[in-house]
């Protein structure tokens, strides 16, 4: 599609911003309806076992106790694990709240107390008590290594790796070798917001789920199956969500557990998770992976061998693309990679933001800066080098590469050809000063997504679509596109999302949802268009000008042209005459035959630059990152101040991934311990520099639509490298275990 | 006895209006605004005093609403996001947050602005490093630090003018 801009592409402020400056954007737990009752529940202690007894009398008997409900008195529930599988196509048998006694992993919910007041579910909760027959597990990453695996059903978004010319035999033959094992610890997503239900029974017995979700529809299809339930019988609402960073990509505990109590007592009910229980369910594998890389003395890459494991439950094969990256980036010609599954008695592993690309690009960049300096070469000068400019792997040509542009545009901003190349040699004051980069690499995704445009009375256009803004500027960019789209100003357009009635969108994830939903959005609006001048045409006391070709829809008015330049009419006015309330379309964007076709022929990525500079302090040993850097080519920016901010918030969370999360296990009871704010490090305020980013222009019509590939995800991609590189570059020590710490 | 079966009286002024009833005295001020007021602006984080997303004023200073009893403060004078508004006019602090693209997800948002507000009369609004020093209560998992310390250091600038031009 040819989009000339006049909205798409502007830094337009977020249009949801006043609800949520104001405090009056309602998240999941806060709907109120009368006669809600409060859930708090409780969870296993332990990791493996069975539940023997479960002593809640003294509990019943706090005032305003209602119901306390386990596995043993609950509501019928679905029976099989296949019911319990949702779109994210996690291989395995899904774990089943409530189904029975016996405990999967630690933090397993193993009773929900239900109350009339917070205060009285919280305080029964803690006199619940649960004797259990403990059986052996294994938490330790270590020891679950030596069961390393290949599921036999892969998931679903799994890339198999591909060799290609001889691996071993050139990294023999290679002058200058690099090798290592690299680890990256687990991570929990922790959006500021608890996941949280707040369960709805209408007049009419069906129910209204507010859910902390990244997709409605999919809840909506995961209760329906679960709770034995039709989907018209619920309806999931998330229309502002906390945060979720992937967390709220599959069904977590709380929506099963509400709705099932609702179902149960026939009442209004709320379960929120505390910030210990946001440790007992999605998180960020741990990882590691063996890196070696073969070059000659030239600096070319001859051998690239690499091996990674990351972790999942003992019931779900989770599996992340972590080993393909640099095998896709790099021209090297000989290349070959492994990856397995190392099975841990704990929930299963998720998606947390770049999934697979943050694990896999950050390790391998961290072993790409090792070699360039084997081989005596510039970090930079060694990646463009060692350039591809197709996808290596697949042996495909690219929709669009602009990481070259990327590379330079970010060098040049940073100041990096002012660098010293000796690690160590550059300081201020009595600090280290040190210079990093690396390279990032993800998906441009795009998938079937529907929206509905509607004309009403009042003249304001309406759009629809099941799509989850989780702080993304979904509602703004959507908002963009029809102006831009339909010939709208923005304060005209009212946007819907978040609702699993609204017409249907994929969950949103992967950054694929600007690209899809934008499109669904542009050809709902077109179609509208369309419609509104048929029915015009059609309409005998619609004036002659209006009934003609030559009308333009500008502005949100209707107006003619040529020697009927002066005439226009409101859109409130033109509905009127055709007779109509409201005049709708809906329309579905999907790749269509040719983009299936470019689909099979080519392959479409994000890329981008990060330059960044560390102090230490050579005494203390305490990391400052001071400046950040990220040149992105990620297609066509439909807002560059919340395209900037996703950009932005990712850097901070990379930050986090190289200097400061990671989630420890108690082995002994399965647990992760350091389960708070506390003693879970997130960056704050002070650990973070002014960030600079910059989008180089790059065309690309083939990759969606409209041109866009998305900006969620590739801000963590490399930049946690680029930290980890700049630590090298100052102190002249290589850590290759993320996060690197004090005590490193 | 249990603690929710006790009742202790309470007595707040929230957003300039009495508020009294009797409340069981675990009752914390911030589930208190949430659950029982339907102030839903202060938003719950972590419950435990590391994060901020609760934070209000109470008599003018910036608090974790999650680690005070309600019952706790009696006569207090509590201010909540929803208070700092005058007849549907933003305050200059919640445009600087639209304006500079402060939030994301906007959870932690009014916390981060109640805080900011409160920072302005603490004076510690030197430099960037000092906004961000005292910022650092605030935890942000969107990662908009950045564009929090552009809207308050755009509210400095804007009281400074306003006072040169007071002293002209």
């Amino acid at each position: 599609m040819n989009v000339i801009s006049t909205h798409i592409g502007q830094p337009v402020s977020r249009i949801d911003g006043v609800a949520k400056v104001t405090g009056q954007a309602k998240y999941a737990a806060e709907p109120h309806p009368p006669g809600m009752l409060y859930g708090v529940v409780v969870n296993s202690p332990i990791a493996r076992g069975r539940i023997e007894t479960i002593h809640d009398a003294e509990a019943r008997q706090i005032p305003g106790v209602i119901e306390i409900m386990t596995h043993l008195n609950r509501p019928h529930a679905a029976l099989f694990e296949k019911s319990y599988m949702d779109g994210l196509g996690v291989p395995g048998a899904p774990y089943r709240p409530l189904h029975d006694g016996e405990i999967h992993f630690n933090g397993q919910p193993v009773a929900v107390v239900f109350a009339e007041t917070f205060e009285a579910a919280r305080e029964a909760a803690m006199l619940v008590r649960v004797d259990y027959e403990r059986w052996p597990h294994n938490a330790n990453f270590e020891v679950a290594l030596h069961q390393k695996y290949m599921p036999s059903k892969t998931r679903s978004n799994y890339v198999p790796p591909k060799p290609r010319g001889d691996a071993a035999a050139a990294y023999a033959l290679s002058a200058v070798k690099t090798e290592g094992r690299y680890h990256l610890a687990p991570e929990h997503h922790n959006p500021m917001e608890m996941h949280a239900t707040t369960v709805i029974v209408e007049d009419d017995g069906t129910f209204t789920v507010w859910d902390k979700t990244q997709g409605p529809q999919a809840v909506q299809a995961y209760l329906a199956s679960a709770l034995s339930l039709s989907k018209d019988q619920v309806r999931v609402r998330n229309p502002y969500v906390g945060g979720a960073f992937g967390s709220g990509l599959r069904a977590v505990y709380n929506v099963f557990l509400a709705t099932l109590a609702a179902k149960m007592l026939k009442r209004a009910v709320r379960v929120t998770l505390t910030r210990p229980q946001m440790f007992t369910h999605a998180f960020r594998p741990e990882a590691v992976m063996d890196i070696a890389l073969g070059a000659s003395r030239d600096g070319t890459l001859q051998s690239m061998i690499v091996k990674g494991v990351t972790d999942t439950s003992r019931f779900e094969h989770n599996m992340e693309n972590i080993v393909i990256w640099g095998l896709i980036n790099y021209r090297c010609p000989n290349a070959t990679a492994d990856y397995k599954v190392a099975p841990r008695d704990t929930y299963t592993s998720s998606d947390m933001r770049a999934p697979g690309a943050a694990t896999g690009v950050n390790l391998l960049e961290m072993a790409i800066d090792e070699m360039a300096y084997a081989c005596g070469m510039d970090p930079l000068a060694f990646r463009l080098h060692n350039y591809s400019d197709i996808d290596a792997m697949h042996d495909m040509p690219l929709t669009s590469k602009a990481l070259r542009d990327a590379m330079a545009q970010g060098a040049q901003h940073f100041g990096w050809h002012d660098r010293s190349m000796i690690p160590g040699s550059m300081r201020d004051g009595r600090e280290l000063v040190g210079w990093g980069m690396a390279t990032g690499i993800w998906d441009a995704m795009f998938s079937p997504t529907s929206a509905r445009a509607r004309l009403g009375q009042d003249g304001r256009l309406h759009i629809a679509t099941a799509a989850s803004d989780i702080g993304t500027g979904t509602y703004t960019i959507l908002a963009q596109t029809a102006a831009e789209a339909f010939g709208m100003p923005l304060d005209r357009i009212d946007i819907e999302l978040g609702d699993s009635a609204l017409p249907e969108c994929p969950t949103e994830g992967g950054s694929w949802t600007a690209a899809s939903a934008g499109a669904a959005v542009w050809l709902a609006c077109h179609s509208l268009r369309t419609k509104l001048f048929a029915a015009l045409a059609r309409c005998k006391n619609a004036p002659s000008w209006a009934r003609q070709d030559s009308v333009k829809l500008e502005g949100g008015a209707l107006h003619g042209m040529n020697e009927n330049a002066q005439d226009s009419l409101s859109l409130s006015d033109a509905l009127s005459l055709t007779g109509q309330d409201v005049l709708e379309a809906e329309e579905t964007a999907k790749p269509g035959l040719r983009g299936k076709i470019s689909q099979m022929r080519k392959a479409r990525f994000t890329h981008s630059a990060v330059f960044c500079e560390v102090r230490v302090d050579p005494e203390l040993g305490t990391v400052r990152v001071t400046r950040l850097v990220n040149a992105v080519a990620a297609g066509r920016i439909m807002n560059p101040k919340t395209a900037a901010s996703q950009i932005r918030g990712a850097m901070v969370m990379a930050t986090g991934m190289a200097l400061h999360e990671d989630s420890l296990m108690d082995e002994r009871v399965g647990q992760f311990m350091n389960h708070n704010f506390a003693e879970y490090h997130i960056p704050a305020h002070a650990d973070i520099p002014d960030m600079d980013v910059l989008f180089v222009n790059e065309h690309d019509d083939e990759v969606s639509p409209l041109g866009v590939k998305g900006v969620g995800e590739i801000g963590m991609c490399g930049t946690a490298a680029a930290i980890a590189n700049a630590i090298f570059h100052a102190t002249g020590r290589r850590e290759r275990n993320l996060p690197i710490t004090l005590g490193a | 006895m249990t603690h929710v079966s006790v009742a202790v009286p309470c007595r707040l002024q929230i957003n300039g209006q009495g508020y009294a009833a009797d409340l069981p005295p675990s009752v914390t001020l911030l589930d208190l605004l949430r659950e029982r007021l339907g102030l839903i602006g202060t938003k719950k984080g972590c419950d435990h005093g590391q994060c901020g997303a609760c934070t209000v004023l109470v008599d003018g200073k910036r608090v974790k609403s999650c680690l005070i009893l309600a019952v706790s403060i009696p006569d207090a004078a509590v201010m909540t996001i929803e208070g700092i508004s005058q007849n549907g006019r933003l305050h200059p602090m919640q445009q600087a947050f639209i304006d500079t693209d402060a939030f994301q997800c906007g959870y932690c948002t009014p916390g981060q602005i109640m805080s900011a507000i409160a920072l302005l009369e603490e004076g510690h609004i030197h430099s960037r490093a000092e906004i961000r020093e005292f910022m650092s209560g605030n935890l942000c998992r969107c990662g908009a630090y950045n564009g929090i310390i552009d809207a308050i250091e755009r509210i400095v600038a804007q009281q400074r003018g306003n006072h040169a031009g007071e002293a002209a």
